[in-house]
């Protein structure tokens, strides 16, 4: 290693001890230090979406966030979403609504969906909203109504208690 | 590809972070590394050292002091959408930063790594030019004040010495019957402005346009104000003819066309949108005088 640092952080709610090379991405530290390949990498650049995971709740782009920087944080990853052989809500809703086709891209929607939720608070969102968070998540397969579909079923206004 | 090896260096305070700048060779100060990361992954940008801001608490946050908004370079551009404050004191500012990329980047990216950065593209610098907000930035011999009209040196480059770093920004509070809008135009929302217009104005109490300023991004590598048009509009009525007449002006600002967009058909763009936007801030700051 070039310049090696100790980080300490969770991970799905797991602590996480290791010892990572400065360059090394948070993308490729979940994929190849701790083996959780459920977050894809596309383009390594910031503009496909693919890598998205929640730091402390938020969702950014794991390709352009060095691990040393997940020091000290909570990361969730698309292993952190489902119960016990049980799909997650937006699991469910996605595959309900054909919101997948190859799945490349959908570890990262699932993760600004999960965003999204927690940022609505209970409150209902439009299509307009649904659709302005997952304009950072590029889908070669789908053309997005499946997705968009599935939002709209948890979130959107027909879905108030 | 992944980024070249460089050494990484995580400061505590100010005075860590300049020391290290002023003692590392082709070092960069990483923001929130939405535009540096990407450079660096693509090999565009190879520095020996990066100089992590994140972990300093004091260039973090909104405040309200007597002239508007304190706002922390580090800043993420999230917190900034998400703020009251903001939305209260600079509605331009919240406006405008719903355009810049997407909810993945904003909660990374900051303001202050976007006024650095100064992507001709990018929507901050143009809020910031047409706001003439104040930077503070610290280097080793203290800190110094700068006019954002000063800032942008380059294409890409700002007035900063290398061993220097932003660390706050000074957004005015803007006086009672004050208007202001920002609008851009791109093929798709959340790619970078082909031309940005950010303009806010204030009214005389009959009415009459006292204070214009308008700027537009894309047209040349730095934020340009419009002089020509703000001054034939001073001392008008806002109505549609001082407008159109403003946007006559605009449409003949010198811009860096290519083959994509030439320069001809950015100056259009320059037209279109500065009538709108003025349009919209004239009424924004007539419904702000009737209440
Ligand atoms: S792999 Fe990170 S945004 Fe494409
Ligand atoms: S399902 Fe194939 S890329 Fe989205």
């Amino acid at each position: 290693m070039f310049d090696a640092h100790d980080i300490t952080l969770t991970v799905n709610g797991k602590p996480v001890r290791a010892s990572v090379d400065a360059r090394m991405n948070l993308a490729d530290f979940l994929r190849k230090d701790l083996k959780l390949t459920g977050t894809h990498v596309g383009c390594e650049h910031g503009v496909c979406g693919a890598c998205t995971v929640l730091v402390d709740g938020a969702s950014v782009r794991s390709c352009l966030m060095l691990a040393v920087q997940a020091d000290g944080r909570s990361i969730e990853t698309i292993e952190g979403v489902a119960g016990a052989g049980e799909l997650h809500p937006i699991q469910a809703a996605l595959a309900r609504h054909h919101g997948l086709q190859c799945g490349y891209c959908t570890p990262g929607v699932i993760m600004t969906l999960r965003e999204l939720d927690h940022d609505r608070a209970g409150g209902t969102l439009s299509e307009d909203d649904i659709r302005a968070a997952l304009s950072g998540n590029l889908c070669r397969c789908t053309g997005y109504q499946g997705m968009v579909d599935a939002a709209l079923e948890l979130f959107g206004p027909a879905a108030a208690p | 590809m992944k980024a070249p090896a460089f050494r990484y260096h995580a400061p505590r305070s100010i005075a860590e972070a300049v020391a290290l700048m002023s003692t590392l060779e082709n070092a960069r100060v990483l923001a929130g590394g939405q535009s540096l990361m990407p450079m660096m992954n693509l090999r565009v940008a190879g520095p020996d050292h990066l100089v992590d801001l994140g972990r300093i608490a004091e260039l973090n946050g909104i405040a309200e002091d007597e002239h508007g908004l304190r706002i922390g370079a580090m800043t993420s551009q999230r917190a900034i959408e998400k703020s009251l404050l903001v939305a209260t004191i600079c509605p331009l500012l919240a406006e405008a930063i719903a355009h810049v990329g997407h909810q993945q980047t904003r909660n990374r990216g900051t303001i202050g790594g976007s006024l650095c950065h100064l992507d001709p593209g990018a929507e901050l610098p143009v809020v910031a030019a047409a706001l003439d907000i104040m930077l503070t930035a610290a280097g080793p011999t203290g800190s110094r004040e700068i006019a954002f009209r000063d800032f942008p040196a380059d294409y890409l480059t700002s007035s900063l010495e290398p061993e220097e770093i932003l660390t706050h920004i000074h957004v005015p509070r803007q006086p009672p019957r004050s208007g202001s809008a920002f609008l851009e135009f791109n093929r798709r929302p959340a790619d970078f402005a082909i031309l940005s217009v950010a303009t806010t104005l204030t009214l005389d109490e009959a009415g009459r346009i006292a204070r214009v300023a308008i700027a537009v991004g894309g047209a040349s590598y730095r934020p340009m104000r419009l002089d020509a048009a703000e001054a034939a509009l001073t001392g008008q009525l806002p109505n549609a003819e001082a407008l159109a007449d403003a946007a006559a002006i605009a449409g003949t600002l010198p811009c860096d066309g290519d083959d994509l967009y030439p320069a001809d058909y950015k100056q259009d763009l320059c037209a279109v949108l500065v009538r709108r936007t003025l349009t919209i801030a004239a009424s924004r700051a007539q419904e702000n005088a009737h209440v």
